[in-house]
Formats: structure tokens, sequence, C-alpha cells
């Protein structure tokens, strides 16, 4: 283990000086896990794999989980000496099923962001093409993953910051049902919308990584251990007529319609339906998320550990200020409130829709990657980027983002299934169906 | 819905306690402007009869017993650990009152 360790560590040293995807590499932590996990295999043998179903992976961790003596920062110079107290749940469960922590990752400050470009330590950039974005804000733990920096890594998705970078970096991403995985330790962004998922090269792995990371902790109260709906007979998967609308890019649509066409070779069966709210999802969400933002970040005063309110960079000081505009007294009602209401509607409509099929195939982003500094004066710009993945994290929903081939100039394609709250086992039914079909062979950058 | 003005912009700022330039200002006054001006497309859609969404677990008053062990705190070492303004195991924070000048 120590070998695969040193193989990863030289691989990061090598060439995560451009891709910049970790903020902070566990040499030494690592190294001591890989020894542990050396005398696990010598003593109990092949029955060391089933005490220990993840020994000797390697994982990385978005720099919003809290990982005891090993610096975290959110990204952001607010943080940038904080050596956090405590272990977030999820780390401590993964390291307990054998993983080895092998650094913490980059991403946009605060996770606010869909390019990786609002990090206080500069962008990540895309491992398959580094003058495009890899997508945000869990970007570096998504490019590391696709540059083969680590087997794993996690991230959080609050309104697609987990599925839009999987696309952007030709990776598989998680995002569970709201309330199956642990927040603990993890810095909250909009705690209403924030999910925590992870990032493999497979669909199967995906899989194998949820079974330690899902269910209740005592320690997060939003959790509950749900049984989704199994699809009876033959599967159902709907095609919402919204996603696929002007400003669709042809390379993208195309390649969800092929995947489409993947499915239904397989004899899963191919309905329209509508999600007629889909259009107001990034106003409700950009009301909802920087309010429960501007509440979050009130509590980084500088008293009991980081720097003072100076050091938020400018976009975090952007969601603080039209979170704490939309809550303030007069505009409640006409902001907060409304949007709340409209978001009961797109819960409805997503409701509506699984009365008819089990699963929902759709695009993650209206584009490929765009390239760095593209949009980076422009927030609202930036902010219609979530379009296709925030009305999942409003109706607390589980999406899988799954690499579906390279447009022609070299980048990531890919399609995002959504279910039903709890629904995850379907999902990954569908994905793993998708990949043997197509005959899937995960590819890392170089 | 009307137009963000530079008076909101201050007031906000003064609420979430920030700081901003004058130049600064400016930039986030037109930024905010434009997605305010684009979320009020919400006036559009009809929630007479709609309720409010806050979260989608419909958990409610999840509790537990009131125990505590030594392993759900921090030790008085740790939870000071990340700042050096300390004084007797305590913060060290800005006087936040002032003598009266009038006394």
């Amino acid at each position: 283990m120590a070998e695969l360790v040193r193989e990863y560590l030289e691989r990061i040293k090598k060439y995560d000086r451009e891709i910049n995807s970790f903020l902070t590499v566990a040499e030494e932590s690592a190294f001591e896990k890989a020894s542990r996990a050396d005398e696990a295999l010598e003593t109990l043998g092949e029955a060391a794999l089933r005490r220990y179903p993840l020994l000797g992976v390697t994982v990385a961790f978005k720099d919003l989980f809290l990982t005891r003596g090993i610096r975290t920062t959110a990204g952001s110079k607010v943080l940038e000496s904080y050596v956090p107290p405590y272990t977030a749940t999820v780390v401590e469960r993964l390291e307990k099923a054998g993983c080895i922590l092998i650094g913490k990752t980059n991403c946009d400050a605060w996770a606010h962001g869909a390019s990786g470009e609002n990090s206080d330590f500069g962008p990540t950039k895309n491992p398959w093409r580094p003058e495009f974005v890899p997508g945000g804000s869990s970007s570096g733990s998504a490019a590391a993953v696709a540059a083969n920096f680590s087997l794993l890594s996690f991230g959080t998705d609050t309104g697609g910051s987990i599925r839009q970078p999987a696309n952007f970096c030709g990776v598989v991403g998680l995002k569970p049902t709201y309330g199956a995985v642990s927040r603990y330790g993890i810095i909250a962004m909009a705690s209403s919308l924030d999910s925590v998922g992870h990032f493999t090269r497979t669909v199967n792995d995906s899989r194998a990584v949820f079974e330690i990371t899902k269910s209740e902790d005592k320690k997060d109260s939003t959790l509950k251990s749900g049984e989704g709906v199994k699809p009876k007979g033959k599967i159902r998967l709907g095609i919402p007529r919204e996603y696929f609308v002007a400003g669709l890019d042809k390379e993208v649509e195309k390649s969800v319609l092929a995947a489409a066409q993947v499915f239904k070779k397989e004899g899963v069966e191919l309905v329209e339906v509508s999600l007629p709210h889909t259009k107001y999802a990034i106003s409700v969400y950009y009301i909802i998320q920087p309010a429960e933002v501007s509440s979050n970040l009130g509590r980084y005063d500088g008293i009991r550990y980081g720097n003072g309110r100076n050091s938020f960079g400018a976009e975090a000081k952007r969601r603080i200020m039209l979170g704490t505009y939309v809550l303030s007294a007069g505009y409640y009602d006409a902001y907060y409130l409304k949007a709340m209401k409209v978001r009961s509607k797109i819960i409805l409509d997503f409701e509506q829709a699984f009365d008819h099929v089990d699963a929902i195939l759709a695009p993650v982003s209206p584009t490929p990657p765009f390239a760095l500094g593209e949009k980076a004066d422009n927030p609202l710009q930036m902010y219609l980027a979530d379009i296709l993945t925030v009305a999942g994290n409003l109706a607390g929903i589980p999406g899988l983002a799954i690499p579906s081939g390279f447009t022609k100039n070299g980048l990531p394609l890919g399609f995002q299934l959504l279910g039903p709250r709890f629904s995850e086992e379907t999902l990954f039914s569908l994905g793993e169906l998708y990949q043997e079909s197509s005959d899937y062979r995960p590819k890392t950058a170089f | 819905m009307s137009k963000l003005t530079k008076e909101e912009v201050e007031h906000v700022v003064k609420l979430a306690k920030l700081s901003i330039s004058d130049q600064e200002l400016e930039k986030y006054l037109k930024q905010l402007g434009e997605v305010v001006n684009y979320i009020g497309e919400l006036n559009e859609v009809d929630t007479e009869d709609t309720e409010p969404t806050s979260q989608t677990t419909g958990l409610e008053n999840v509790t537990r017993a009131d125990e505590l062990t030594p392993q759900q705190s921090l030790t008085d070492e740790s939870a000071l650990s990340g700042t050096e303004a300390v004084h007797n195991g305590y913060f060290k924070v800005e006087a936040i009152l002032t003598e009266r000048a009038d006394k």
C-alpha cells in the first residue's frame, strides 16, 4: 500500500502544480494509514476486505470537510490557517472502512461557484484541457479523480456542485437524497439544500461508497434512513422537455439523446415528461441559497478562529449581501417567502412526473466546459450555468452524473439521472446498465 | 419589483457586518441589481394557494436525551486551539462597550 500511496503522491507532485486540485496533501498521514492497511492485510488476510470494505482506497476531500489536525480552508482566506479540532462523520466512516486520506481539494470559496474560479487559492484547471474550467464548486475533487490523483473523492452539492464538475471532468458524481448522508463536520453553505456525495470512476464504485456514507449518525438531525420505491416491471425513464430548450449546446443534446437510445436498447421505456416550473428554479435557488448562505456565514467573525470578515472574497460578499437583502425587512415576503412557495411548485412537478416514470434523464449543464475567465466577470451568467441542476436540490432528490463521451474538442460530455427521494438504488442500477451496455471504460485525463 | 438602490446596498453591507470600498459599491450595485432584476420573474407565478417549503425531509422535532458524554464536547484546549488571543482560558475579544463620556 505504501507503494500505491507513493505512486499517487508522485503523480500529484508532477502534475498538480498545473491542475491545482489540492490545497493540502496529507503525505505523512497517508503513509501511516498505508502501513496500517498493510498490517491489516498481513494479519487478517482475505478477511481484511470484509472488515474494511474500502481497504487501501485513496480518498481526497473537498476542503469543506473537517479533518482533525489537517488544515481545512473552505477555499477561503478567512480559514487559511484553520486546523479543526474534530472530524466530519463521513471522513471518520471512510477511514474506518479502510480508506487512505491523501489530501484536501481546492474548491470555489465556501462552495460558491460553478467553475472553481472563486477559490481564494487560485482556480483548478480541467485535467483534459487546462485552459478550460473543471466546473464547480467541488472542482479539485472532480479534477483529482479525472487526473488519477486519487481513486475516490468527496464533494458537496448545493446547486449542482458535484454533478456539474463530474460532468465537466468526465467522472461519475453522486448527489444523494437530501438527508441521506451526514453533514456533521462539513462547513455549511445552504442548509436546506446541501448534500454530501462523491466522485468515482464507475457507477459500481459509487454504489459501494454510498453503502458506507449513508444512514444516521445521531449528530446531524436532518438525517433519515429512507427506503426508496423500487421500479416494478419494466423501468420507465422520463425525458423532461423543459431540459431540452433553446441555449442547450448541440453536442450536449446529441450525447444525452444518444444515452437515451442506449437505455431503450436495453428495454427501458422512454417517456416524455413535463416539469413546467423548471424555468423558475434558478430564481428560487438564487433567493433561498444566498439567504441561507448569509445566515451560515454570519458566524465567521474571526474571534474564536479564522480571520475577520474583511477576508471574504468577492463572491462570498455578493451572496451575503444578496441573502441579507432578500431576508431584510420589507423584502422577506416579496422574495424569500415567494421563493419558498415556488419551491413547492417545483417539488410538485417532480412528484407528478415520478407518478409516471422511475427516473429522469437530463443534461447536467447547458454547455460543455467553458474557458477559464469566460464568465468570471459576470455573476448572473455564472449563476445561469446551474440552470439544469438546481431543481434537484430544491426538491431534495438524488442525482447521478455519468460521463458519456467527448466533444469534438476533446472535452467531456455526460448526462444526469434524477429519481424520487431515496431512489439511489434505481439510479445505480440504471447507471450500471448504461456503463455495461455501452462497454464503458473509465479513462483518466493523462 | 423596484430597482436596487445604492442606499439599499449600503444598508445590507451594514446589516451583514461587511465593509466595502466605494469602488466595490458601484460594482456590486450593478451586479446585484442584475440578479435582483432577474429573480423578480417569480412574480409571474401564481402562488395564491401554495404553501411554502422550508425543507424536504418531512422530519419534525428530532430530539435526543439531554445527556452529555465527554466525547460529545471539545476540551478547553481544543476549543481554544483556533486563536492566539486567549486570556486565563477564555477567548480575548475587542471591547464592545466604551466608558460614558458624561460621567
